[in-house]
Order: structure tokens, then C-alpha cells, then sequence
């Protein structure tokens, strides 16, 4: 059993190896780098969702599922439950980690906020790519207001 | 209670193949960006080499950090000593595996870890023959960069890979030197 720790600094290589190969360092490249890394993420999300026992995959209604992000692919993952969910009951969920692990290690504060986009993109993906192996279709977005606090906004995509 | 039960061992099953799969997922889009770019077919291994092998240094820097912190080892006498503390000790404790120690060369300066599968390719598929290097060099770099932090320049390479069609994954470990502490010019 891979140590989560291991998993942590992978991520922190992959955002440099990325932003690193990026030949174009304006607003257009930085898109096309957070683009692969939100792909990428998505990949591995559905690839862990695929990985479920069949009984979790009957939820009664949407918000068992984001429960379900919340709690389990949450500890999974990040071995600690998100803090909060909220959601206005038409689709939109906001989830709220009040110390994001792949936030934690730069520093706390304003300092970084530039950066944050980086370290959430492959998270926003997981999250879609899981959501879309339990069959919901999806638009996730992340913003950070003060690290290592973020929050990741969930869209139900009605088909 | 059982569903609690169930609950706890998805978790695990789901964080253990989390590394496994990213790892997968970086590669698979590496290889994608050099198969767009024809310049760089020849030199496909070189430049996946000397991409991979600094990451996994770097990689190896700060997981040395973290493992001195979390196991209690203390400092290694010898080669022996050091030896096993990778296969037993930083193994089991990052990949959860325990490699043996074989092959010791009679100077003492070289050994082989032994894994009976490559432990960082469960559940992916390589899209080609050069993707087995590029795993290795991603754990090359991380053994070369960890054992760097606490003095010691090493050596570390793949001489099978049950990727390639070996009965075993074997990883030779060799002994350059002791990295003395420099300090910089005009101090004492």
C-alpha cells in the first residue's frame, strides 16, 4: 500500500515537470498546463471510481453522492474528510477543506495565492473523473481565499 | 457495523492505488507530448531519462525528510546497515512492499534489491517498449536523492524489469562515496 506522503510529492513534481515543459509561460500556456493537469486528475478519478465495490454505486439521490466525495473519496485519498458541503438544491455544491493537504505544505496565508490554481487543478479533475464512473456529469472548479483553505464548486451538468 | 467495515477497506484499496495510477496518468501524458514532437524521437530516452531522473531526485530529497522524521532509524554505519534499512524499513513504510537483498558484491560497495513485480506499475498499461525506463528512472532518482541527503553518492539502476518480460525486477545498488560536508570558501 502506497504511503500517502508519496502521493503528495509526486503531485508536486508533476505541477513542475508541467509548468516547466510549458513553452508558452503567458495566460494562454498556463490554461493549456492547469488543462492537462485538471485531464489528468480526471483519468485517475474515474480509474478510482471504477475501483468500487458494486454496493456503493446505488445512491439514493445526488447528495448521497457528494456525501460520498466528500466522506469517503476524501479520506481515501486525502486521509481526512472534507469540512463542509453546502448546496442551493439545483445542482451547484460547494465543498468547503479548511486545510487542503496539497495546499498545507506551501505555506499558509496570502502569500502563494498565485500559485494555488496549480496544486487544485489535478483535485478538480479527480473529482469530475469520479463523478463521472457514478454516472453524474460535471463541471468542477476550485478557488482559494486564504491558504490552505479552498473550496471546490461541483456544477451538475443536466444532460 | 459492516458497512463501517466495508467503508474502511475501500479506503484503503482506493489510497493505495492512488500513487500507482497518478504515476501511470503522468507518464501516459509524457509519452503523448514526445510522440507529437518529431526532433525528439532519437533521443526518446535520453531526454524521458533526464526528465524523470531529476524529478525523482527531487522527489528523493524531501522524502528523506519525511522518513527520517516518521521511522527512528538512526545513522547508518555501513553499507550493510543501509542496505537494510531500504528494503526493510523504506519500502514497507512507502510502497508497503519489503524487496530481499541479494548479489552483494565481495568489496561490500554493491547489492541488488529484488521485487517480484515492478511496484510501480499495478493496474497501468505502458503504451510502449521505452515506458519501462522511465518508471525506472523515477525510482532511481528518488533512491539517488534520498541517500544524497544523508552523505552518501550512489548509483542506482534497473538490471531486470519484470515489465520487460524478467522473472524478476531487480535494482543494483552501488557505493560511489561518502559526500563530506563542504563548507564554503574562507570559512573554517
Amino acid at each position: 500500500m502506497a504511503d500517502p506522503a508519496l502521493f503528495e510529492f509526486l503531485h508536486t513534481e508533476m505541477v513542475a515537470e508541467l509548468w516547466a515543459q510549458d513553452p508558452d509561460p503567458g495566460p494562454g500556456g498556463q490554461k493549456t498546463s492547469l488543462l492537462v493537469l485538471e485531464g489528468m486528475g480526471f483519468r485517475v478519478g474515474q480509474a478510482l471510481g471504477e475501483r468500487l465495490p458494486r454496493e456503493t454505486l446505488t445512491f439514493r439521490e445526488e447528495l448521497d453522492i457528494l456525501k460520498f466525495l466528500c466522506k469517503d473519496l476524501w479520506v481515501a485519498v486525502f486521509h481526512k474528510q472534507m469540512d463542509s458541503l453546502r448546496t442551493n438544491h439545483q445542482g451547484t455544491y460547494v465543498l468547503q477543506d479548511n486545510s487542503f493537504p496539497l495546499l498545507v505544505r506551501m505555506a499558509s496565508g496570502l502569500q502563494y495565492l498565485e500559485e494555488a490554481p496549480k496544486f487544485l487543478a489535478f483535485t478538480c479533475g479527480l473529482l469530475r473523473g469520479t463523478l463521472s464512473t457514478l454516472g453524474v456529469k460535471s463541471l468542477v472548479t476550485a478557488s482559494v481565499a486564504a491558504l490552505p483553505a479552498c473550496k471546490f464548486q461541483v456544477v451538475i451538468q443536466k444532460l | 457495523m459492516s458497512r463501517q467495515a466495508n467503508r474502511g477497506t475501500e479506503s484503503k484499496k482506493m489510497s493505495s492505488e492512488l500513487f500507482t495510477l497518478t504515476y501511470g496518468a503522468l507518464v501516459t501524458q509524457l509519452c503523448k507530448d514526445y510522440e507529437n514532437d518529431e526532433d525528439v524521437n532519437k533521443q526518446l530516452d535520453k531526454i524521458w531519462f533526464s526528465h524523470f531522473f531529476p524529478r525523482g531526485y527531487n522527489i528523493g530529497v524531501r522524502l528523506i525528510e519525511d522518513f527520517l522524521a516518521r521511522s527512528n532509524v538512526g545513522r547508518c554505519h555501513d553499507f550493510r546497515e543501509t542496505a537494510d534499512v531500504i528494503a526493510k524499513v523504506a519500502f514497507k513504510m512507502y510502497l508497503g512492499i519489503t524487496p530481499s537483498i541479494t548479489n552483494w558484491s565481495p568489496a561490500g560497495d554493491e547489492f541488488s534489491l529484488i521485487l517480484e513485480n515492478n511496484p510501480l506499475v499495478d493496474f497501468v498499461e505502458l503504451p510502449d517498449n521505452h515506458s519501462s525506463l522511465i518508471y525506472s528512472n523515477l525510482l532511481c532518482g528518488v533512491l539517488r536523492g534520498a541517500l544524497e541527503m544523508v552523505q552518501m553518492a550512489v548509483e542506482a539502476k534497473f538490471v531486470q524489469d519484470t515489465l520487460k518480460g524478467d522473472g524478476v525486477t531487480e535494482i543494483r545498488m552501488r557505493f560511489i562515496r561518502r559526500i563530506e560536508d563542504n563548507l564554503p570558501a574562507g570559512e573554517e
